[in-house]
C-alpha cells in the first residue's frame, strides 16, 4: 500500500497550467545584453584569435631553431694567390675549414682549358669525407671505399655520381674566390660553366 | 612500583608481528597513503585497479594466455623494463657527461676510467642494443598472433610511433660519444634529412618554394639544419641531440607508452591464441 503510495508520488498528478507567459516583444531580444546571434560571431572571432595566436606561436617555436648568426666558415672564401698552386697538384690547405679541394690541371676536358676548380670533399655516397692519395691519384673514401679520379669523376665504390665543384673566380686582389653556395655536378653537364672553372 | 627496566621488558615481551603490523596500519602516515585496507573481494579489487594512478593502465584481468612466455615472449614487458634501466642509468651518466667539442670525447672515456662502477655507460650503451631488439621482437610477436587488428589497430600505430622514437633515441645517443664513428654516421644519417619533401633542400618540391631568385629552402635553412644547428655535424648537432636524447625524446616516449599501456586494458587486455 505505501509503496503504491510512494509510486504515486513519483508521477504526481500535473498541476494546472500556469498561464501562458505573454509571448515576449522582439524588443526585448535586442536589449539582451548577449543574443544567439552574436555570441556565435565573437566564438568564431575568438577561434579565428586563438588559431592565429597558435599559429604565431608555432612559428615562432620554429624559428627559434634557426639562429641569426652561424660560427662557421663563410660560404664564400678567399683562397690565396693562383700561382701558389702547382700544375697536377691537389691542394689540401682548404679542407679542414672549407671541405674544398683546389686542383690545378694542365687540361680540363669539361672547360677545355687549363686552370683551376673548387672541387668538394663531401662524397657524393653518404656524406663522409675522402681522402687524396697522392701516390695512387685517386680520391678514397675511408666509410665505403668510393673512389674518384683528380678530375672528381666516380670511378670505383658505391658512389653513384661525380663530386661536386663549387664556383671559383678571381678576385679585385687576385686572389682566388671560391663560392660555397653555387655548386656544379657533372652529370648535369654543369662542368663546363665557365663559372665552375678558373682558366689561366 | 615496577621499574623503568621492567616496564620496557613487559612492553616487549607483549610485542608480536601482528601487533606491529595493527599499530603501522593504525598509524596516520599509512592510512593517509592506503586509505582503504587491504580489498578482500573482486569487486574491491577492482576498485583499487580502477582507482590507482599507477594501476588503472593494466588491465583488471588478464587472460591465462596473457601470461604464457610462449605467447607473448614478455618483449612488451622487457622493452618497457630496459627502457627503465636506460633511464635510470642515462640519469647517472648525465652527472658526468658534459656535451660540448672539447669534453664530450674525454668524460665518456673517464666515465669509463676514472668514475667507480664504470660499467655504467657499458650499461647504457648495451642496454640501448638489447632495447631496439626487444622492440623489434615485440613488433615480430604481435604481428604474427595478429594482434594488430581491430580493436587493437590504434595502439598498433602508437607502437610504431614509439619503434620510431626507440630508434631516433638510439640514432641522437650515438653522437653523444663525439668520436669518428659517432660524426661520420650522424653525418651519412642526417643527410637523409636532405631528401626531405618540401623541407629538405634536396628532397623533392624544395626547389618550387622560392622568391624570385632566393630560394627558401637552403642548407641553412631545412629540416637538416634544424636537426644539426649547423651546416654540418658540429658544436650545435652535439647540443641538440644530447638534449633530444635526455629530454625531449624521452618525453614523448614516456607520454605515448602511458597510452600505449593503457589501451591494452581499453582493447580487453592482451589478445588471445589465433
Amino acid at each position: 500500500m505505501s509503496k503504491e503510495e510512494s509510486t504515486s508520488t513519483v508521477a504526481p498528478p500535473a498541476p494546472p497550467a500556469p498561464p501562458k507567459p505573454a509571448p515576449r516583444p522582439p524588443a526585448a531580444a535586442k536589449d539582451a545584453k548577449v543574443t544567439r546571434r552574436s555570441f556565435f560571431s565573437w566564438m568564431a572571432l575568438a577561434w579565428v584569435a586563438f588559431t592565429a595566436s597558435m599559429l604565431a606561436a608555432l612559428t615562432a617555436t620554429t624559428r627559434f631553431m634557426f639562429p641569426n648568426v652561424l660560427f662557421e666558415p663563410p660560404p664564400t672564401f678567399k683562397a690565396g694567390y693562383p700561382n701558389e698552386i702547382q700544375v697536377g697538384q691537389v691542394d689540401e690547405r682548404f679542407k679542414q675549414r672549407y671541405a674544398v679541394w683546389l686542383v690545378r690541371t694542365g687540361f680540363d676536358a669539361y672547360a677545355n682549358a687549363s686552370g683551376i676548380f673548387a672541387l668538394s670533399t663531401v662524397c657524393t655516397h653518404l656524406g663522409c669525407t675522402p681522402n687524396w692519395l697522392e701516390a695512387e691519384q685517386k680520391f678514397k673514401c675511408p666509410c665505403h671505399g668510393s673512389g674518384y679520379y683528380k678530375t672528381g669523376v666516380n670511378f670505383e665504390g658505391p658512389t653513384p655520381r661525380p663530386l661536386e665543384r663549387y664556383a671559383i673566380s678571381l678576385a679585385d686582389d687576385g686572389q682566388i674566390l671560391v663560392d660555397k653556395s653555387r655548386k656544379f655536378q657533372q652529370e648535369k653537364g654543369e662542368w663546363s660553366n665557365p663559372a665552375a672553372f678558373l682558366k689561366l | 612500583m615496577p621499574n623503568i627496566t621492567d616496564r620496557v621488558k613487559e612492553t616487549f615481551r607483549n610485542l608480536s608481528p601482528s601487533k606491529v603490523g595493527q599499530w603501522i596500519q593504525e598509524s596516520q602516515v599509512y592510512r593517509s597513503i592506503f586509505r582503504v585496507g587491504v580489498p578482500d573481494s573482486d569487486r574491491k579489487r577492482m576498485l583499487v585497479m580502477l582507482g590507482s594512478v599507477f594501476l588503472h593502465l593494466h588491465p583488471v584481468k588478464v587472460r591465462k594466455s596473457g601470461i604464457r612466455m610462449r605467447y607473448t615472449w614478455c618483449m612488451g614487458g622487457i622493452t618497457f623494463f630496459l627502457f627503465l634501466v636506460l633511464t635510470f642509468t642515462g640519469l647517472l651518466l648525465m652527472f658526468y657527461y658534459r656535451p660540448t667539442l672539447e669534453y664530450a670525447y674525454v668524460d665518456i672515456r673517464d666515465l669509463r676510467e676514472q668514475v667507480p662502477l664504470g660499467i655504467m655507460r657499458e650499461i647504457h650503451r648495451w642496454g640501448a642494443h638489447a632495447m631496439v631488439i626487444a622492440v623489434w621482437l615485440h613488433m615480430y610477436r604481435v604481428f604474427m598472433t595478429g594482434s594488430y587488428k581491430p580493436p587493437r589497430e590504434f595502439n598498433w600505430n602508437v607502437g610504431v610511433i614509439l619503434l620510431v622514437l626507440t630508434l631516433l633515441l638510439s640514432f641522437t645517443g650515438y653522437l653523444l660519444p663525439w668520436d669518428q664513428l659517432a660524426i661520420w654516421a650522424i653525418t651519412v644519417g642526417s643527410n637523409m634529412a636532405r631528401a626531405t619533401p618540401f623541407a629538405g633542400h634536396e628532397g623533392p618540391g624544395a626547389a618550387l618554394l622560392k622568391l624570385g631568385d632566393i630560394s627558401l629552402v637552403n642548407n641553412a635553412s631545412d629540416a637538416r639544419f634544424a636537426l644539426l644547428g649547423g651546416r654540418f655535424v658540429g658544436e650545435g648537432a652535439l647540443l641538440r641531440f644530447y638534449v633530444l636524447h635526455c629530454v625531449g625524446l624521452p618525453l614523448v616516449a614516456g607520454f605515448l607508452m602511458a597510452i600505449h599501456f593503457w589501451r591494452i586494458r581499453r582493447d580487453g587486455g592482451i589478445s588471445g591464441p589465433l
